[in-house]
């Protein structure tokens, strides 16, 4: 990508390998200024606003403190409950009124392809917090620098998703992202609730190794990355079907005996039951840097698209 | 020979080489199930040379505009289109499948941000030919049933 000023970031499938680290390391410059450590104004004078059209409380927060963090300001609402969005105003209008108030715009909403809409309608930066079922791709550049930051490299590494493969949209991005990596992936799911087929055979056809599997034990000796998700309660029609499979996707500490040492367990959070609390004080738990490291990346990319450092 | 199941038209258009069976969807597309002033005769299942069997429209005094074309392509994509004058053919265009169909499909996806009142046209990429797969430039989601969704 030539100029990162001005560019709307809206899929991680529109970052080439080179794009993400740029990212990662320009993420890692600032992870100072995001601990607090090192102050910056940056991105002083600049106004960000954060449209959430449905209540992100991680999301929102890790852009709020990016932002303040860089001496900038942000303005915005958590949910459209008494804004004009509620009486009835299209996407494309509130964006090109916000255009007015904002030197760039994140944008988080329940229907797909609305950030793609709304970088149409404006000449500012737009940031896709999340779009339905859609893209996240913040997310994902946060998980690439949680891997590389924590194992020196991407390539190589022996990743493990891990959960509802079907229907995780982080875990499509993350896939779709590793493939441009050279690390072998291993797919655990329960019966069902697979990776789609078009997803893998894409990985493939990348040149991505992929191995899949239904039991958690198969990889627990061989994975450097166990990347934990979710199983939603609802995909299940049998309360009792649920706990069963739920029960044997759990990463606790007998299961964690086997692992290498050097593994990271990983997990876009929140978590219910599937990574025991008892696991949080070994070395492996990594969930909490990896929600931490929202901030660097976001800072980052903040700097990037509005023209500022570099 | 030629091959005229019908009384010939002194003008309009002829829309030839129709898979079997689609006659009918073009006849939407064309907006004929609604009121319109033109004679339409439909032949369906007419044997073809080129390929097995097919179905044939015929409109008088009617001429496609070329977003009508790009309708037709999506679901014909072997038609011809044959403008008469004064019972010839005057002009015979085979229609070409666009690389984008902007403003001509529903997204299938009633999550999709174009489902909304917003003031944007769908526009569909054509991933592959034959079989036709478009994917929604929006939500990037692959339309499944791309005749019922034209618009
Ligand atoms: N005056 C007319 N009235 C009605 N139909 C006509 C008239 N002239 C031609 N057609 C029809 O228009 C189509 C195209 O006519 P044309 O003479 O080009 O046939 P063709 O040589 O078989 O063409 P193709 O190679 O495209 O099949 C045919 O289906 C023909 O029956
Ligand atoms: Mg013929
Ligand atoms: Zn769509």
């Amino acid at each position: 990508m030539a100029s990162w000023k001005g560019r709307d970031i809206l899929s991680i499938r529109d970052f080439s390998r080179g794009d993400i680290e740029v990212v990662l390391k320009y993420a890692r410059k600032l992870a100072p200024v995001a601990e607090g450590q090192k102050s910056s104004r940056s991105l002083e004078g600049k106004v960000l606003a954060t449209l959430f059209f449905e209540p992100s409380t991680r999301t929102r927060l890790s852009f709020h403190s990016a932002m303040i963090r860089l001496g900038g300001q942000v303005l915005g609402f958590s949910n459209v409950e008494g804004t004009s969005v509620q009486k009835g105003e299209t996407l494309a209008d509130t964006v090109r009124m916000v255009e007015g108030y904002a030197d760039a715009i994140v944008l988080r909403h329940p229907h797909e392809g609305a950030a793609v809409l709304a970088a149409e309608f404006t000449e500012r930066p737009v940031i896709n917090a999340g779009d339905g079922a859609g893209q996240h791709p913040t997310q994902t550049l946060q998980d690439l620098y949680t891997i590389w930051d924590e194992k020196g490299k991407i390539d190589g590494q022996g990743i493990a998703l891990v959960g509802d493969l079907k229907y995780g949209r982080t875990v499509h991005s993350l896939a779709y992202a590793l493939a441009q990596f050279g690390v072998s992936l291993t797919l655990v799911s329960p019966p069902g609730l697979e990776m789609p087929w078009e997803i893998v055979d894409e990985l493939k056809r990348a040149g991505t190794q992929v191995a899949t599997t239904h039991r958690l034990d198969d990889v627990v000796a061989t994975a450097d990355v166990l990347y934990v998700t979710r199983i939603q309660r609802e995909r299940f029609p049998d309360p009792q079907e649920y706990e069963r499979v739920a029960g044997s996707y759990r990463v606790d500490l007998p299961l964690l005996r086997e692992a290498k040492k050097d593994l990271i367990v990983m997990h876009p959070l929140p978590r219910v039951t599937e990574v025991d609390p008892a696991v949080d004080r070994t070395a492996h738990a990594k969930y909490f840097r990896q929600a931490f490291n929202a901030v660097p990346v976001r800072m980052a990319l903040l700097e990037m698209v509005l023209g500022v450092g570099g | 020979m030629r091959e005229l199941r019908v009384t010939p038209i002194k003008n309009g258009t002829v829309i030839d080489h129709i898979p079997a069976g689609m006659a009918l969807k073009v006849l939407r597309i064309l907006g004929i199930e609604e009121a319109v002033s033109s004679t339409v005769t439909v032949a369906m299942h007419v044997p073809s040379k080129a390929s097995g069997w097919k179905d044939i429209v015929k409109v008088e005094d009617r001429e496609l505009s070329p977003k009508e074309v790009d309708k037709i392509a999506l679901i014909a994509p072997r038609a011809t289109v044959n403008v008469i004058r004064n019972y010839n053919v005057a002009e015979k265009h085979v229609v070409r499948l666009p690389d984008r169909a902007v403003g001509i499909l529903r997204c299938g996806n009633p999550n999709c941000i174009t489902n909304l009142r917003e003031p944007v046209e769908t526009d569909f990429s054509v991933l592959e030919g034959e079989p036709l797969r478009v994917a929604c430039r929006y939500c990037d989601r692959v339309l499944e049933d791309i005749a019922a969704a034209i618009v």
